[in-house]
Parts: structure tokens; C-alpha cells; sequence
């Protein structure tokens, strides 16, 4: 009995001690993998997650703090990305947190701008240029759609377009024969 | 003068009915002017050109309307003289029925040209020369409409081996470079001996399929002609096998000088450059004319009557070049291009550009509707065909699936799209339409990403500046409380001064003994390094005890504030 | 020699510890969905399994059975074998990220992967001497990663097919490992042929 708990004493010591060794000397130091969550996460900054901004949503979630399907403008696709990268399994968009919607740009009517500067400083991403007292307009390119400039607008001037289709943006469509119904035969 | 050359082959490809004899038989017609021309500003590959005219403005033949924008970008010109009448979105020729910016021109029937002046290519630089190519809107006419200026450079090495002109034309249907190869030979040539100079090339394989024997005689001939004017046999016309896609410019290179581009690699880094024939024409016109690239050769067959070559000035509606053709009544539909690679059009209305080599004329009987989509079971017909050497059906596989990460490692982006897949697939997959719908997609992904980049980039520099700000702004605070603590004290100072009751003289008195009693303490203890030093040292000391007292006595009213 | 060899081949594919003994599927099913994953996970189980051999060999020989204590082989086996995974999760950690969050919550549960315990048990029950023990456990491991990446592969081809769709995912996973195991069972009789 005795050299039983002497043995198992000595196993649990040595083994204690070369894990605490490992353990200092193979100490990790910052989170690539941040990063590269960073990277699926669409950059829209709308702040929909929760977090103030995608790099905090990315690093909650390579914390375990947050789900990965927290991300409207990420859609579907960008949560089976995060589920392939992360060895997750997939979870649909998580509703609380908005649903996906086509791509807009936010525009401002500049007939009713009353030139406050609010939504400049709502902007995450200065795509929005004007001065106090001057009308404001976004500059669409650098717009990410985050709607973050709709509620502070005083006038409600701000709108949501969604992105037409253009020639540039055009895609070529999944192909799906057509069924096209059989000809009537005579009777 | 047809030197034995020797031949190689690319893997692949297939046969199919060319019937390219109908629209053979009458030589090119000019096309009848239409009442309205609409030309799109965007025709070739790149960025769209800016529009330089406004409705109202009256234009010459040849005169530009948009300028290049944009590194890779070619210029458009008026095909004839008249009034703009709008620049406005109107349907494009593309299979998206999608509009873009036009120029609307109403001609004035007179077909005024802009003065024509050659362009002296050997007095110029090779960038004039580019630049006026650019201008001149010449762009590859075999169909992709690449602007012929970025092409028309040596690379690296400065000199190539190898120019081929692509006279090869293995779509069927089309037959505009044969015609134009039978009419115009000499002037084809002219313009290859004005791009070997350009590039610098040793020699010009001119590759043509053997079955337009009429075309390989013309430039046979003419091909004589120049190498005896020149004194030096540089011209070379070869005939080639006649196989589907021969004429793909990796294809023709590879059958010619047996050199097969790999992946990631231009031809030029291997000596080659290939130009089509049509190309070749248009740079002839454009630097020995001085006339910019207005029209094109286009072969309008199918199911027409009478099939045949017209010239047709761009902008005019491929429904009036169908009408010249008697097409017939159950026709119900119109191609760009030819039967394997052609886009759907969206209406007969939309203009020729620059791309239009074919207009086909489609009907339920001539194309009949693809039978249903079956399983794919695998035979592997499609990777035989191949002639990019790809697996098609892998490509199939994660294209449907949506796996485009592995599409790519599969190098979807080498496919030429040139159908000989979906030729010989027997479950009647159309397997094109998968590449092109995956490959739009990666498109699409990376634009998205770029942007994401980008919104990436501008948030963190938000954030930075945000914190400079704050820092910034702290920094001018306390600075700013330090002059204002300093100015309150003073005024304080003074304004106690005058009253000075009989209790602060009291005090101030038990205040100096005290100081007194110190000082002279400190005196009684002489410091030890103090001791015989330089008079320097000793200035320096009484200066610094100087700087003290006076630091001292500016710290004197926030020791006072503070208690 | 030959039996040295004949000990790695037949833990390799005669006897498969995931198709023939059926052991360790756990992280065979959880772990399989893409091939760089079932490599790293093969590695590193690869790793424990055959540091995991040695060292229970020398705690059941030189510890346990001069000290007549048998009895707890099983424990001191798993007390080993979860130190052994630690170590192993804490270098993967330092030198792989990615690799340490894809095997997520497998890595620990090496520990309790029942093939990393069984082979020292078998190892033991088969009378290995150490060298027998080690390349013992080395074969099954190898045995083990050559099941993963196999799988992994086929996993990867079935989602571009076309399965049905009440077999998506681990249905079709399970079918699959099921046609794997008759076709190692193949294997049996190999020595036969020598």
C-alpha cells in the first residue's frame, strides 16, 4: 500500500514538475490567429457583432468569448470560413445580431444636410467629407454600409442604396437547366 | 516560298461542323449607314474611356469621343461624322442585358474625316508610338480586346524571337480574317513588318488553318513580295491543322514554335508575341493611314439566306447587318462570336464593337436546346479534350460545389473558356458555364476583399488619428492649466500683498528666524567637495545655485496654492 | 530484424488500430474534415503514441512490476499519457496556432483517445520488450495517420458530390469509414505471402 502511493507520488512530482518547465518554456506570446480571423471578417466596422469594431469581434472570438456567427455583413459565407478556419461547425446568422443585406451605400440628401458634421464623426472608416455648416456627401467607394451615420443624423437626410449591378459587377449565374414545359400533344 | 516547317501539336481540342463556306462566297460589302450609331465608350479590356464629347456636338469621322482612363484602357473614336446626339446608358452588347455609357451619333452622311496625317514610328520613341496606338484605339480584334499597345512591347529582354499573326480562325462560322487575309493581304503584312520592327523580332510566322487554301495562297503571295522588297525571307505563312481551338493564341504559339507557356508566364517571356490578323490590319491603318480603329471586318451568318463579310462601322445595330442577310423566319436569336465561345445577345438592337468578329444568327433548329443536364460519370472525354491541358472535370466538380478555393489550385483561371469540354461531354454538362460562374465569383471575392482591405486600413488609421487627437489635446490641456495656474498666482500674489495684518508679520518673522537658524547650520557644515576649486568651478556652481533660487521662487506660489 | 518489421507492418495495415481494431474514432470522425488537419492531428498523436509506449513500458517494468503493482497500470498509464499530451499541446501551441485551434478540443482528448491507451495495454498483454513496445506503438500511430489522411481525402472529394441529402456529413462519413474497414480487412493474411 504504502510503495503504492509512494509511486503514484512520484509519478505526479515528476511529471508535475517537467509540465511546469514545459509550461514556462514554451510560454505563447500574442494571437496570430487574430489576425487571420481578422481577415474573413468583412471590415465594415458596423459594429452589428457587438464589438466595437471587427478587430475586437475577431479577437473575442479567438478568445472563445464570442460565437462566429455574429456577423451579419458577413453572411452565411463568411461564418462557413470562420467554421473551416476555427474547425467549428457552422451556425446560421444568429438573429439577434441583424440579417444579411444586399450591399448599400449610404447617401446623404444633400438638399436637406443642414451641414452638422454628426455623421462625419459616426463614420468608421472618414468616407464621409464635409465641414460644419457645409453640406456633407459620402464618398461611395470607401463607403462600407454600416449604417453607422443614420442615427446620429439629426434630419434623417442619411439613406441606405443598396448597390446596383453594373457591368463591372456583373456575375455570370450558377447554371440551372431550364424546364420548360412539354408540348401539348394533340389529343 | 512555303519553307517545310515543322509542326507541333497541342493536346486536345476538337472538330465540329465549321461551316464557314457560306459566308466565303461574296467578297466584303460595305455596310449601309444606319440612321443612328450608339457607341459604347467601354470596348475593350480595362478601364472604361472617358467620354470627351456632350450632346450637341458635332464630331468628325475619326474624331476621339472617349479618352483611354487608366493604365490599361483604349481610346474610342466617332465612325462618322455628325451630331451627338446623347451620351446616355444604353443596352451593351453582353450577355448580362446590362447598359452602359454610349455616345449617341445621328451621321451627317458627308463622312468627314478628321485630317489623316502617318505616323512616323521610326522617328518616334516606342512610348509615343504606344501612346498613339492607345489613342487610335487599336485593340486585339480577334475577340478578346486587348489593348495593342500594352502588346506590343519586347519585355524584358527588349527583343523577341518570334511574331505570329493568328490567321488560324478556328471557330466555325466566322470567316472575317479569311476574307479579309484574301482581300487585303499586303496591307496585313504591313502592318506584321511595322510590329517585328516594334519588337524587334527575328521572324513572323504567319499561322493559317488548312482550310482556307484561298487565304494561304493570297498571303502566300503577298508574304513573296515583302520578304523580296525586303531582301530578307522574315515572312513565313504556314498552314496549319485544322482543329479546334487552333486558334487560341497559347495554341497557335505551341503548334508553331512547339513552345508551351506555362502557367503564370506571358509568351514574351519566351520571345513570342502573338497578334491577330485583324490586329495587324488596324495598326497598318492606324500608323501608314493615320486612321483610327472606326470599323471591323464581320462575318453575319447562321441562319441567314445569304451569309457574308461586311465592314461595319462600330456602333451599328447588329439587326440592321441581320436585315442586309435575309435571315430567316424562325430566327429568334443573336450571337456575338461564333457557336463555341459566342455570347448570347440580349436583343438584336445592340451594337457591333470592337469585339464583334460574328454576328450569328440562331434558331430553335440551327442550336438546338441543350438536352438535360445528366450526373457526370466520370469517362474523362472532357480532360482529352482539354487543349489547356487542364482537368475539367475537377474544375467541374468544385465549381458546382462552390469550392472555388480549390478551383483555383486547379488553375481555373488558364481556362481559354474555348467549350471543347462541354463538346464532348456526353452527360451534356455545360461546363463552361460552371468556370464562368466560379470565375466570376473569385472575381467578385477579390474586389470584396480589396475593399475590405481598404475599410481595413482607413479604421486603423481612424483610430490612430483619433488617439493622436486625444493625445494631442491632453498635451495642450495641462500646458495650458500650467500658464493659466502661473498667471492666477501671480495676480494672486499681488493682490495679497498690500494686506498685511499684524498675525502674518508675526508669523513671517518666526518664518525667517527659522530660515536664519538653518542657513546657518548649513553654513557651519562645510561641504567637503566644496573644498579648493578653479574660479570656473566656482562660477559654474554660483550659477547654478543662481538658476535654483530662481526655480525656487517660481515654484513659490504652488507650494502657496497647494496648502 | 524481420520481426521488427513485421511488428510496424502489421500495426500499419493488418491490423489498423482505427479499421481493424477499430479503436480511436473519436478524433478519426471529428478530425478528418480536412487533410492538413488529419495530417497534424496524425503527427502529433503519432508523437504521444510513441513516446507514450516507451514510457509506459519503463514505468510498468521497472516500476510496477518489481514493486508488485500491477493493479495500477491502467492509472499510472493514464497519468503518463495525459502528462505526454500536455507537453505535446504546449509545444503545438508555441509552434503551430492554427494547428492548436483547428484540433481545438481533440488535442487534449488525445488523452482519453482509447488507442493511445490501448496499444501501451497491448504492448503489455503481447510481452514487447522496449524496442518491440516502441515500434509497436509507432506503427499503430502511423497506421492510425495514414486511416486519418485516407479519410480526410475522401471527406474532402464528398463535399463537391452530390450525396443525398439526408446522408450529408457524418452519415456519409460513417458509410465511407465502414467500406474503409472492410477494404483493410483485405490486409489480413499479408504474412502469408513472405
Amino acid at each position: 500500500m504504502l510503495a503504492a502511493i509512494l509511486v503514484m507520488a512520484l509519478g505526479a512530482v515528476l511529471l508535475g514538475a517537467a509540465l511546469g518547465y514545459a509550461a514556462a518554456r514554451f510560454r505563447v506570446e500574442g494571437d496570430p490567429l487574430v489576425e487571420k480571423i481578422d481577415a474573413i471578417l468583412p471590415q465594415t466596422q458596423c459594429g452589428q457583432c457587438g464589438f466595437a469594431g471587427c478587430k475586437p469581434y475577431a479577437r473575442a472570438i479567438a478568445k472563445g468569448e464570442a460565437e462566429i456567427n455574429q456577423c451579419p455583413p458577413g453572411g452565411d459565407e463568411g461564418i462557413h470560413k470562420l467554421a473551416d478556419l476555427l474547425g467549428r461547425d457552422f451556425k446560421s446568422l444568429s438573429a439577434e445580431h441583424g440579417i444579411e443585406k444586399p450591399k448599400s451605400v449610404a447617401i446623404i440628401d444633400e438638399q436637406a444636410c443642414i451641414g452638422c458634421t454628426l455623421c462625419i464623426q459616426a463614420c468608421p472608416v472618414d468616407a464621409i467629407v464635409g465641414a460644419a455648416k457645409q453640406m456633407h456627401t459620402v464618398i461611395a467607394r470607401q463607403c462600407t454600409g454600416c449604417e453607422l451615420c443614420l442615427p446620429p443624423c439629426p434630419v434623417n437626410c442619411i439613406s441606405m442604396q443598396p448597390i446596383a449591378e453594373s457591368a463591372e459587377t456583373w456575375k455570370w449565374k450558377y447554371p440551372a437547366y431550364r424546364i420548360n414545359p412539354a408540348p401539348r400533344e394533340a389529343a | 516560298m512555303t519553307v517545310l516547317q515543322r509542326l507541333f501539336s497541342f493536346n486536345g481540342g476538337v472538330k465540329p461542323a465549321y461551316n464557314k463556306e457560306a459566308s466565303t462566297g461574296l467578297p466584303i460589302a460595305m455596310a449601309p449607314m444606319p440612321a443612328q450609331l450608339v457607341i459604347p465608350l467601354h470596348q475593350s479590356i480595362g478601364g472604361t474611356p472617358r467620354p470627351l464629347v456632350a450632346a450637341g456636338e458635332y464630331v468628325l469621322k475619326g474624331q476621339r469621343i472617349g479618352g483611354a482612363d487608366g493604365d490599361v484602357s483604349s481610346a474610342v473614336h466617332a465612325s462618322t461624322s455628325g451630331t451627338v446626339v446623347a451620351v446616355e446608358m444604353r443596352l451593351m452588347p453582353h450577355t448580362s442585358g446590362l447598359s452602359a455609357r454610349c455616345v449617341v451619333i445621328q451621321p451627317d452622311g458627308r463622312e468627314e474625316w478628321i485630317p489623316r496625317q502617318p505616323f512616323d514610328y521610326r522617328g518616334a520613341t516606342p512610348e509615343q508610338t504606344r501612346d498613339y496606338l492607345r489613342d487610335a484605339g487599336v485593340v486585339g480584334l480577334g475577340g478578346a480586346v486587348f489593348p495593342s499597345y500594352l502588346k506590343i512591347n519586347p519585355g524584358k529582354s527588349g527583343k523577341l524571337d518570334t511574331l505570329v499573326l493568328n490567321g488560324a480562325e478556328c471557330e466555325p462560322f466566322i470567316t472575317c480574317d479569311d476574307v479579309l487575309m484574301r482581300e487585303r493581304a499586303a496591307s496585313i503584312l504591313k502592318g506584321a513588318l511595322i510590329m517585328r520592327e516594334m519588337l524587334g523580332a527575328a521572324r513572323v510566322l504567319i499561322g493559317i488553318e488548312d482550310n482556307k487554301p484561298q487565304a494561304i495562297a493570297a498571303m502566300e503571295a503577298a508574304a513573296r513580295a515583302a520578304n523580296e522588297e525586303a531582301g530578307h525571307p522574315a515572312m513565313q505563312v504556314v498552314a496549319v491543322p485544322t482543329r479546334y481551338p487552333a486558334g487560341g493564341a497559347k495554341q497557335l504559339i505551341r503548334v508553331l514554335t512547339g513552345i508551351e507557356v506555362p502557367h503564370g508566364k506571358r509568351s514574351t517571356d519566351y520571345g513570342v508575341q502573338c497578334f491577330n490578323v485583324a490586329t495587324a490590319y488596324a495598326i497598318y491603318e492606324a500608323i501608314a493611314l493615320g486612321q483610327p480603329l472606326i470599323s471591323r471586318i464581320v462575318t453575319v451568318a447562321g441562319n441567314v439566306a445569304r451569309a457574308r463579310n461586311y465592314e461595319v462601322l462600330f456602333g451599328t445595330p447588329m439587326r440592321d447587318l441581320v436585315d442586309l442577310c435575309d435571315p430567316r423566319p424562325d430566327s429568334d436569336r443573336v450571337i456575338m462570336g461564333g457557336p463555341m465561345m459566342g455570347l448570347l445577345m440580349p436583343a438584336d438592337s445592340v451594337p457591333v464593337v470592337k469585339a464583334a468578329n460574328c454576328v450569328l444568327v440562331g434558331s430553335p433548329k440551327l442550336f438546338p436546346a441543350p438536352p438535360p443536364e445528366m450526373p457526370c460519370i466520370r469517362c474523362g472525354e472532357c480532360a482529352k479534350a482539354c487543349p489547356a491541358d487542364l482537368q475539367p472535370f475537377e474544375l467541374y466538380w468544385f465549381s458546382r460545389a462552390r469550392i472555388f478555393g480549390k478551383a483555383q489550385e486547379y488553375h481555373l483561371f488558364d481556362c481559354i473558356e474555348c467549350g471543347c469540354c462541354a463538346y464532348v461531354c456526353p452527360s451534356h454538362i455545360p461546363l463552361v458555364d460552371y468556370y464562368r460562374f466560379a470565375k466570376s465569383e473569385i472575381w467578385a471575392r477579390e474586389t470584396q476583399k480589396e475593399a475590405a482591405d481598404v475599410a481595413r486600413e482607413r479604421y486603423e488609421f481612424r483610430l490612430l488619428r483619433e488617439e493622436r487627437d486625444k493625445q494631442e489635446k491632453a498635451a495642450k490641456l495641462a500646458a495650458r492649466t500650467v500658464a493659466a495656474r502661473a498667471t492666477a498666482a501671480a495676480a494672486l500674489a499681488a493682490a495679497e500683498k498690500p494686506v498685511i495684518t499684524a498675525a502674518d508679520v508675526a508669523k513671517k518673522a518666526l518664518i525667517t528666524a527659522a530660515l536664519e537658524r538653518a542657513r546657518a547650520q548649513k553654513a557651519g557644515v562645510r561641504q567637503e567637495n566644496t573644498g579648493n576649486l578653479t574660479p570656473g568651478q566656482q562660477a559654474e556652481i554660483a550659477a547654478i545655485e543662481a538658476r535654483r533660487a530662481e526655480i525656487r521662487e517660481m515654484a513659490k506660489p504652488h507650494l502657496r496654492q497647494d496648502d | 530484424m524481420t520481426s521488427y518489421l513485421f511488428i510496424v507492418l502489421g500495426a500499419v495495415l493488418v491490423n489498423n488500430v482505427v479499421f481493424v481494431r477499430i479503436l480511436g474514432l473519436c478524433p478519426f470522425m471529428g478530425v478528418s474534415k480536412k487533410l492538413e488537419t488529419a495530417a497534424g492531428m496524425g503527427a502529433a498523436t503519432t508523437f504521444v503514441l510513441t513516446l507514450g509506449c516507451g514510457a509506459s513500458f519503463v514505468i510498468d517494468r521497472w516500476l510496477l512490476m518489481p514493486n508488485q503493482l500491477e493493479y495500477l497500470r491502467t492509472l499510472s498509464f493514464i497519468v503518463t499519457i495525459a502528462a505526454i499530451v500536455q507537453l505535446t499541446e504546449l509545444v503545438i501551441q508555441k509552434t503551430s496556432p492554427l494547428l492548436h485551434q483547428v484540433l481545438g478540443i481533440y488535442l487534449p482528448l488525445i488523452t482519453t483517445n482509447c488507442a493511445v491507451l490501448g496499444i501501451p495495454l497491448l504492448n503489455v498483454s503481447l510481452r514487447h520488450n522496449f524496442l518491440e513496445s516502441l515500434l509497436f506503438g509507432f506503427g499503430s500511430a502511423v497506421g492510425f495517420t495514414l486511416a486519418l489522411i485516407l479519410f480526410a481525402g475522401i471527406r474532402e472529394r464528398l463535399e463537391a458530390a452530390d450525396v443525398p441529402i439526408h446522408f450529408r456529413g457524418t452519415a456519409i462519413a460513417m458509410i465511407t469509414a465502414g467500406l474503409m474497414s472492410l477494404a483493410f480487412m483485405g490486409f489480413a493474411g499479408l504474412d502469408k505471402y513472405k
